[in-house]
């Protein structure tokens, strides 16, 4: 990102085209950036509530799943949590909850499972097709309760990004209530790889691939997402101008 | 060739305001949504048929990143080509469907775009090719009607190449496929969607190429005044 900037700032004036121009207009760039908006509100007009992403049979899933963005957190945090299984791993749910709850991957894996076999989509455009076993997310949002005022919950990792700014992302009740909404602990029956985001990833089945974040550490009810991170919600949204909601 | 731009034809009303106007805000649009989407595929330059498609997949076209003159933004940046891509995108799918629905209620379609039953005789057929071969224009009342070539093109791109390149679009969208999961089975899967995407984008730009040369051809000044101002001078 540094050096796309930087390369931004040595290109601009010649290199710039007229869009980019125009697009260096805060109005046109507030336009541009609430096309998200429409799409939405026109995706949630036309989907039901709890419409559930494709599910696809054992055959169709890829033979390799490719895995992306970070591949290791590598702190030593994560480093002494891997070097045990997880064992000490604790998932913590807090923030505007009435009952704040501190999950190990044992007490998780008690739980329920939903298992669904769905298409991954990057936002660079390629897909990959993988089964993922996980907790829904509502069974844990419901045993914390959530508080009236709660309208987002964030997900921390453990993954600083190398640069002292964690990964985080956040979605909204009606995706955290949605049936395929998972804490996902397995790929392709086998427990998550480092790379796909051990111990455990959320899985928002009707987003783009940056919402599904991986090393879960926390969940957090908030009723803004204003005063986290940035404010846009989310790591990719903060440094990239990624949209929040990715369902496009 | 005789000349092709006429000095004292008749001048007559050629397009229609709602031709003219959607006519032009489609140049503009197609311009941001081509660039913008090669800024996209840019992200990931490699296409493949089916549902999934990633780098350990067979890809059936792969390609270099395009250069910076012909994407935008012109430095790699997939969100803000994004941004643009995601911006132009439902104003230009509204108005294809409102000219559309427009150019039904005000029997354009019918009266200018449907084929004649002498339009598809084989004879007329091949004769219109080779005037086309030739840069043989028609002249008088024949210009004022599109031959069978042109109606061909210009339905083949608002009723198939247009809806096409919109629906591909929406089959990439993950809310689009639990809102319209038939998307995605009309078109084989998701990168099935996205190739079919890339090579009607592509189709557009050759159509856009042909299009240009046509109206130089055909005499620039001329065509391009009736479809701003409308008036057209019959050639001679």
């Amino acid at each position: 990102m540094i050096l796309t900037r930087r390369m931004a700032l040595l290109g601009a004036g010649a290199m710039l085209t007229g869009c980019d121009r125009l697009a260096s207009h805060d109005s046109v760039r507030e336009a541009l950036f609430s096309a998200e908006n429409f799409h939405r509100w026109a995706q949630r007009s036309l989907m039901a509530r709890d419409a559930l992403a494709q599910e696809f049979r054992p055959d169709q899933i890829s033979p390799i799943f490719r895995a992306n963005g970070t591949a290791n957190p590598n702190t030593p945090a994560y480093k002494a949590l891997w070097r045990n299984g997880f064992a000490d791993w604790r998932l913590a749910v807090t923030g505007l909850v009435e009952r704040p709850l501190s999950l190990s991957l044992a007490q998780l894996r008690t739980l329920p499972h939903r298992e669904q076999i769905t298409r991954h989509d990057c936002v660079e455009g390629w897909s990959a097709i993988g089964k993922w076993r996980g907790v829904p997310l509502r069974t844990i949002v419901e045993g914390a309760r959530l508080r009236d005022s709660a309208r987002y919950l964030v997900f921390r990792c453990a993954d600083d990004m190398g640069g002292g700014r964690p990964y985080y992302e956040s979605i909204d009740l009606i995706d955290a209530f949605h049936p395929q909404t998972i804490l996902a602990f397995a790929l392709n029956d086998a427990p998550l790889t480092v790379a796909n985001g051990a111990p455990v990833r959320l899985r928002v089945e009707r987003q783009l691939g940056y919402k599904q974040a991986k090393y879960l550490m926390g969940i957090e009810a908030v009723a803004t997402l204003d005063g986290i991170g940035k404010g846009k919600g989310g790591f990719w949204e903060d440094v990239a101008g990624y949209d929040w909601y990715a369902g496009i | 060739m005789d000349s092709p731009t006429p000095t004292d034809g008749i001048t007559v009303k050629r397009h229609r305001l709602s031709t003219r106007l959607w006519h032009w805000l489609n140049a503009a649009l197609l311009y941001v949504l081509f660039t913008s989407g090669l800024g996209i595929f840019n992200a990931h330059p490699r296409l493949y048929w089916g549902q999934y498609g990633a780098n350990f997949d067979h890809a059936w076209l792969e390609l270099e990143r395009f250069p910076g003159w012909i994407t935008l933004p012109g430095l790699y940046n997939l969100a803000m080509s994004r941004h643009w891509h995601l911006t132009a995108a439902p104003i230009f799918a509204f108005a294809l469907l409102f000219y559309m629905l427009w150019s039904l209620a005000n029997r354009h379609v019918t009266r200018d775009l449907a084929f004649r039953r002498y339009d598809l005789r084989p004879r007329h057929i091949w004769q219109d090719i080779k005037d086309h071969a030739r840069l043989r224009f028609p002249t008088g009342q024949a210009a004022l009607r599109y031959n069978v070539l042109q109606k061909a093109s210009y339905v083949g791109v608002i009723f198939i190449l247009l809806p096409l390149v919109i629906l591909t679009g929406l089959t990439m969208a993950p809310g689009m496929n639990a809102a319209w999961p038939w998307l995605v089975d009309l078109f084989g899967g998701r990168q099935s969607a996205r190739s079919l995407h890339f090579i009607a984008a592509f189709a557009l730009a050759a159509f856009f190429i042909v299009h240009i040369l046509m109206v130089i051809l055909a005499g620039p000044i001329n065509e391009v005044r009736s479809m701003i101002t409308g008036r057209y001078r019959v050639p001679e």
